[in-house]
């Protein structure tokens, strides 16, 4: 049961094969014995848990019940959750219940699905590793050496482990992609402003974007039906009619147009990666799929303007933790400005400093044209590219990071080989289109490589098409570790 | 030497709408502590802002009425420090695209028009409120008032006294106030002004380094603050000092200003576009809109006033001073045909009595109809201007009319000219000796025996004809 997805649970939910107390209770069962070598969830609450899950019943006895009702999930633990700690990976927020819910959870309660727990990450999302959590690192279920990949690496690495069919995530410079890649599960960020940020901790307000992670393409599409949708509350959500994005899902192929960045392609992919890249789009045209060669010339200024653009927007964001009302408070200060220094330096951790002092940095005086305003120039040249891509296929295909999940400790000495390795994902941020990760094959040392799918503006749907055809033809989205 | 003081001001307007700038949340003033603090003021972890749209129309009121430029792209940015009542870490403003740009506002200094330039007028959120004294050696945090609307409105350095800038500031409340826009309640700081003052040798073109005084919540303040300002800046060059930029604070106990922080000392705000709000767009539809549903302004109804009900300039920018009391006065002037009388009227005994009694305008309890009834009766000779004050001290007690009083007391004039001759006639022979004084040149035994007529009149004789008689029967 631990392997079905989440359209084959739903399926037995609806037709009593099984409740969501078994469900729940199997999955929190598979959590108990596997999470304290994962460490992919920082908080359970079994009591919780069971309570939703009965009620989801309780919905299914009345008729009342919605297609995803009593099927389980798990929730970054970004996404404010009433009654759950919600700490965002950081010590600063381990003492915060959240005294409301995010949109996002908002939308799977109204779903009926119910929390397994709460999933770690890197510290208020800043990480492409999941060893910046105040809670430690979160292992890679196909090699608990390997980092799973961050910031969402608790999400990727719960549904890796079949310790969940479904996770929350979000996706700020490539935090559901990248984690989705070398955890083998398939993952999508949505569109910037399709998902409601209300109620998801702020890292860069700009780029950050909630979206999920499932075994395959059709999950995605079911849960992104469930959270996708316009929210007052969120003056960046997009006012939209309601879609469904399972609706193209069985289209054929036949005359799509892939693109292939030659930039995604050059010095600095791996081997392995590139030959996973290669054999995947070599299935897509068997199904039909046309191959464009294309360029993104600016893609190498994404880096530098992703970690100018971001940090600056994370210094002011993350001023509203100064230990006033709620959060870290430090026990001994002499004043005012003691309380903030001392509170501000135990609570965060050094990545989280280190971003705020770069954007403290590129937002001052005399710095502010040279490094901000340069930077959302970049933005925008960037956003051009992919605008004159799009002119000529209707999607572009890549690889999402450049290697796979390399070792915990690896680099996590030197963030300047961390930052690099965000390179195939900054730039899709930057320019606010959506993406994917699709499990396509296995690296020479037997980690998960994904495939990474762009489109553009508001065609999820046709991604979703595109992986889930894939993925009707391939077999990697259904491995799992033996664990 | 001679110097000249140079002052710009900028208000910091609260607009009363209804819930506050980013959130639903009320924003009444003087409820308990941190009751009208939502998760947003709270700046909980993942919470957002969402514009109140009211905001957007009222600057654009404000900016109409200035005869400004309306920024139609407009973008609010994040000013960044830390401070327990700035809950976010940063407020919420608008630095490099204001909604509100290049206005103007006429004040009058005595009889001279003078036209101030406001450079602009920004929307920001307001702060919450540190408590210091109500807590031992702990400071309370009350953000009930943490994201109330602001305008903030920044003048040029385009006054040249404390009475200019006291004008300003006056004329500026007084639009707001009209505008519907702002309660003007400055105790409660609705408005709240600071002013950045630097003096120069007269004639001289450069500024002098100015120095900004803060927070100050009455005109008297203001005139007072500016004042010592601009003195202790006199003194400080004289003996030799410079007047190094700073921030300072007006007490008003000891009519003195006290540095807060110096230029060395100043924040790096940091500002950049806030990325959880889109830019505001406002469509030439709304500016229309807008426009139509603006009340006439002070100044238009002030020239309207000197046309229409040949008042002075003067008495028409007094009875500008207020909405409320334009309407009152034109009702009155239009009602009693009386513009001149009505104008002096308001400025007089109505002005003296509300005066004397603490009230304003919208307390009175005579209304235009029946003020204009009492005007019509001074008019038409039925009242002396004493038996009028007579009249109108019985009216604000009783809610009668000026008629029903009269006849009630009995209190016409006599301008009879057979019943003002007799008592004439008894007068001058009861008064010998105030006659004959008159006979040989003391024209002031003239008013003597005037006023025993009147007396005997018990103040009803008509005075111009009781002179008039009088003259005649001592030729």
């Amino acid at each position: 049961m631990i392997h079905a997805t989440l359209k084959q649970l739903s399926q037995q939910l609806a037709d009593k094969q099984v409740s969501a107390v078994e469900l729940a209770t199997e999955y929190l069962q598979r959590i108990d014995a596997l999470n304290p070598q994962l460490n992919a969830f920082i908080t359970v609450d079994r009591d919780k848990t069971l309570l939703e899950a009965a009620a989801a019943d309780a919905r299914r006895a009345a008729g009342s019940a919605g297609l995803l009702t009593g099927a389980p999930i798990a929730h970054k633990d970004i996404f404010c959750q009433q009654g759950w700690k919600t700490s965002c990976g950081s010590k600063m927020l381990d003492n915060f219940i959240s005294p409301y819910d995010a949109h996002v959870i908002e939308q799977c309660q109204a779903a009926g699905l119910v929390t397994l727990g709460r999933a770690n990450m890197d510290e208020f999302a800043m990480g492409s590793s999941n060893e910046n959590s105040y809670y430690g690192a979160v292992k890679n279920p196909w090699d608990l050496a390997a980092i799973p990949g961050g910031s969402s690496g608790g999400s990727a690495a719960a549904v890796a482990a079949r310790l969940a069919p479904v996770a929350t995530a979000t996706d700020t410079g490539g935090s559901i992609r990248q984690p989705a890649s070398h955890c083998g599960v398939t993952g999508i960020k949505p569109t910037y402003g399709v998902v409601s940020r209300f109620g998801m901790v702020a890292y860069a307000s700009s780029l950050d974007q909630g979206g999920v992670m499932a075994q395959t393409a059709e999950d995605c599409a079911l849960m992104l039906n469930v959270i996708a949708g316009f929210d007052e509350r969120d003056s960046t959500s997009l006012e939209r009619a309601k879609e469904d994005y399972s609706r193209e899902l069985s289209q054929p192929l036949a005359g799509l147009r892939v693109g292939l960045p030659r930039e995604y392609f050059a010095d600095g992919l791996a081997a392995d990666v590139g030959r996973i890249i290669d054999n995947a789009v070599s299935e897509l045209k068997k199904l039909g799929a046309e191959v464009v060669d294309i360029s993104l010339p600016n893609t190498q200024l994404s880096i530098p303007a992703y970690y100018v653009i971001a940090p600056a927007e994370a210094s002011a964001n993350l001023s509203r933790f100064d230990g006033v009302r709620y959060g870290h408070r430090a026990s001994e200060y002499k004043d005012l400005v003691d309380m903030y220094e001392k509170s501000r330096a135990e609570g965060f951790g050094s990545e989280v400093k280190r971003r705020i002092m770069v954007g403290t940095y590129v937002l001052s005086h005399g710095y502010y044209d040279a490094y901000y305003i340069k930077a959302q120039k970049i933005r925008r040249l960037i956003a051009d590219d992919f605008k004159a891509a799009f002119a000529g296929c209707d999607v572009i295909l890549g690889p999402v990071a450049p290697t796979a999940a390399f070792n915990l400790g690896e680099k996590s000495g030197d963030p300047v080989q961390m930052y690099l390795s965000d390179i195939y994902t900054l730039s899709v941020n930057l320019a606010g289109l959506p993406a994917m990760s699709v499990p396509a094959g296995f690296s020479d040392n037997g980690r998960p490589v994904g495939l990474q799918i762009i489109g553009n503006y508001f065609s999820e749907a046709k991604m979703l098409n595109v992986a889930h055809q894939f993925q009707q033809v391939t077999d990697w989205h259904s491995k799992a570790p033996a664990l | 030497m001679k110097w000249e003081v140079v002052i710009g001001l900028e208000v910091h307007v609260q607009l009363n709408t209804v819930s506050k700038i980013f959130s639903g949340a009320s924003t009444a003033f003087g409820a308990e502590p941190n009751t009208q603090a939502s998760l947003v003021e709270l700046a909980l972890p993942g919470v957002l802002p969402v514009l109140n749209k009211a905001v957007v129309e009222k600057a654009i009121r404000l900016g109409l009425a200035l005869d400004a430029t309306i920024n139609q792209k407009n973008v609010f940015a994040r000013k960044n420090y830390f401070y327990p009542d700035l809950p976010k870490g940063y407020q919420i403003s608008q630095m490099e695209l204001p909604i509100v740009e290049h206005g103007k506002l006429n004040i009058l200094v005595g009889d001279e028009e003078k036209s101030i330039r406001v450079t602009r007028a920004h929307m920001e959120e307001d702060a919450g409120k540190s408590l210091h004294e109500d807590f031992h050696g702990m400071t309370g945090i009350d953000l009930n008032r943490a994201g109330t609307p602001l305008l903030e409105v920044v003048s040029e350095p385009d006054m040249r006294s404390a009475e200019e800038a006291v004008a300003y500031a006056k004329a500026l409340h007084t639009l707001v106030t009209w505008l519907g826009i702002c309660d003007g309640n400055m105790q409660e700081g609705s408005f709240r002004v600071d002013a950045n003052v630097s003096v120069r040798p007269f004639g001289q073109a450069e500024f002098g380094t100015r120095r900004e005084v803060k927070n100050l919540n009455s005109f008297r303040f203001l005139e007072q603050a500016i004042k010592y300002e601009t003195q202790w800046q006199i003194e400080t060059i004289e003996d030799g000092g410079k007047v190094q930029q700073a921030t300072v604070l007006f007490d008003p106990d000891s009519g003195e200003t006290r540095m807060m922080r110096s230029k060395e000392d100043a924040h790096d705000y940091r500002y950049f576009p806030d990325p959880d709000l889109l830019p505001v767009r406002i469509s030439d539809e709304q500016i229309a809109r807008v426009r139509s549903e603006m009340p006439e302004l002070p100044a238009q109804m002030k020239a309207r006033f000197v046309d229409a009900f040949g008042v002075t300039p003067y008495d028409a920018a007094v009875l500008t001073g207020s909405r409320a009391l334009a309407t009152y006065f034109e009702a009155v002037a239009t009602a009693s045909g009386q513009g001149k009388l009505a104008a002096n009227w308001l400025g007089g005994d109505v002005a003296a009595r509300l005066n004397r009694e603490g009230k304003d305008i919208a307390e009175l309890p005579i209304d235009a109809e029946r003020l204009s009834g009492l005007l019509v009766r001074i008019a038409d000779g039925t009242l002396s201007n004493k038996l009028a004050k007579q009249v109108f001290d019985a009216m604000w007690d009783s809610g009668l009319s000026a008629d029903v009083i009269i006849e009630r007391d009995g209190l016409k004039q006599v301008s009879d000219v057979g019943a003002i001759e007799k008592m004439v006639e008894e007068v001058l022979a009861a008064n010998p000796k105030a006659v004959e004084e008159f006979r040989a040149g003391k024209e002031k035994a003239l008013n003597a025996l005037a006023g025993q007529v009147m007396k005997a009149s018990k103040g009803k004789a008509n005075p111009a004809q009781v002179q008039e008689i009088l003259k005649q029967k001592l030729a």
